[in-house]
């Protein structure tokens, strides 16, 4: 078994009409057995831009807390938000300088631009990044996203419909994965505001 | 090292708080090649002397202006080995932020690196100051920049300056000829007028050189064929 599989995730990103959705499952296990219902997978990097990481929990956080440290500097340096493009090639830039020794996670980026082009983006572990114009999936559960996705996906959706098409892949693929589910949480992202939604699904 | 005992160890302060290998840096400057750069509406203009030692030297071989990225380019008042130094470090300072964030390196960013490392420089045992002074010239998302880099690592951005020999001359000739909506090829006209102050001898194309960066963003080092037909134009 393989140690991305450890704890258990499900995440996906997609694109609608100027704003773009990320969605993950809930839970962390530690193989079969279910340790917390309420597992954070969504970073919020700045106010346009969020970091979805599937695989190894522990070394999701420990990433997360690199990269934030890196954002702030950069922030602080440069005295603007990263691109979601810029911030993509940090993350890959990070993930390969462990090339022998990896985090053993799967990122999923989604931004929006500053001309609201949104972006979104995931890499293995060691950094290859892999763009989409569609949507991007990952974790234990990224087999029967790609089939839920690729079945009710529609190019430019406005922010309602999207999260109605995010959340029903979401949940659906989850209910054929048994080490993700528990419910989901949604960000639904628009140039002006941005939409968080818990969702309960089979709570078993 | 007659001067004063404070001049053996750049790191040591003298009493009236100056470090005065700086002020020697600031002198080697000051007695440099005379170099200016304008900032026009649409793009920069760097221009610089280019006096030689003999009429037998190859003058296509002497390149004063670099540029340090596609988007970038610089001039120096000073010594050419110590500008060496700073371009090569410059250009790797800039790659190294290519290769992290894929994207173009902000001037400012370049600017601020190229600063620290000149700052290092007056404070590190065992070296001593830059003898020179750069002026970079940069075109990006925050449009046209001009920036002015001094020994002691303080860096200003500028519409229009001058260093090396006769500055004050060339700031006034540029104090008095600056316009904000200036386009570009007033700024070069400008830049050869103010050039041609202070120069001693007749200026031609293979005497002087020019660098600019336009909306394209793209930095060039201009032939001197192109400078011929400016000079043509300002005469």
């Amino acid at each position: 078994m393989s140690i991305f599989e450890y704890n258990g995730s499900a995440l996906v990103a997609m694109v609608g009409k100027n704003c773009f959705a990320i969605a993950s499952d809930r839970r962390l296990g530690v193989n079969l057995q279910t340790i917390a219902t309420d597992f954070q997978k969504i970073y919020k990097i700045h106010d346009r831009l969020y970091l979805g990481l599937s695989g190894l929990g522990t070394d999701a956080q420990t990433l997360y807390q690199r990269l934030v440290f890196r954002h702030k500097l950069y922030q602080l340096r440069e005295e603007r938000d990263m691109k979601p493009e810029t911030f993509a090639s940090l993350v890959s830039a990070i993930l390969y300088e462990k090339r022998f020794g990896p985090y053993f996670c799967q990122p999923v980026i989604a931004g929006l631009s500053d001309e609201d082009k949104p972006f979104i983006c995931t890499m293995d572990s060691i950094g290859a990044k892999e763009l989409a114009k569609d949507f991007v999936v990952a974790g234990t559960a990224s087999e029967s996203l790609y089939g839920a996705c690729e079945a009710m996906f529609k190019p430019d959706l406005e922010p309602e419909e999207l999260f109605e098409v995010v959340s029903q892949a979401l949940l659906s693929s989850v209910d054929r994965d048994c080490l993700s589910g528990w419910g989901g949480h949604v960000y639904v992202v628009t140039p002006t505001e941005v939409t968080e939604r818990i969702l309960k699904g089979r709570m078993d | 090292m007659g001067d004063s005992q404070y001049s053996f160890s750049l790191t040591t302060f003298s009493p009236s708080g100056k470090l005065v290998q700086i002020e020697h840096a600031l002198t080697a400057v000051g007695s440099g090649q005379t170099s200016l750069g304008i900032k026009a509406a649409n793009g920069v203009v760097i221009a610089t002397e280019k006096k030689l030692p003999s009429i037998l030297v190859d003058e296509t071989s002497v390149q004063k202006i670099q540029s340090l990225t596609p988007n970038i380019g610089v001039v120096y008042s000073g010594m050419g080995p110590d500008f060496r130094v700073l371009v090569r470090k410059s250009r790797k300072q800039a790659e190294q932020y290519h290769r992290l964030y894929k994207e173009p390196i902000p001037v400012t960013q370049l600017v601020r690196e190229t600063a620290a490392v000149m700052q290092e420089f007056t404070q590190s045992g065992g070296v001593r100051p830059f003898g020179v002074s750069l002026l970079v010239a940069g075109f990006d998302d925050n449009g046209p920049q001009l920036y002015q880099v001094d020994p002691s690592g303080s860096y200003f951005s500028w519409k229009a300056s001058a260093m090396g020999k006769n500055v004050s001359n060339a700031k006034t000739f540029l104090e008095k000829r600056y316009t904000d909506d200036m386009e570009l090829d007033d700024a070069v006209h400008t830049a050869i007028l103010t050039l041609k102050e202070g120069f001693e001898g007749q200026i031609s194309g293979k005497n002087i050189e020019i660098g600019i960066i336009g909306t394209d963003k793209k930095f060039r080092v201009l032939t001197p064929a192109e400078i011929d037909d400016y000079l043509a134009e300002v005469e």
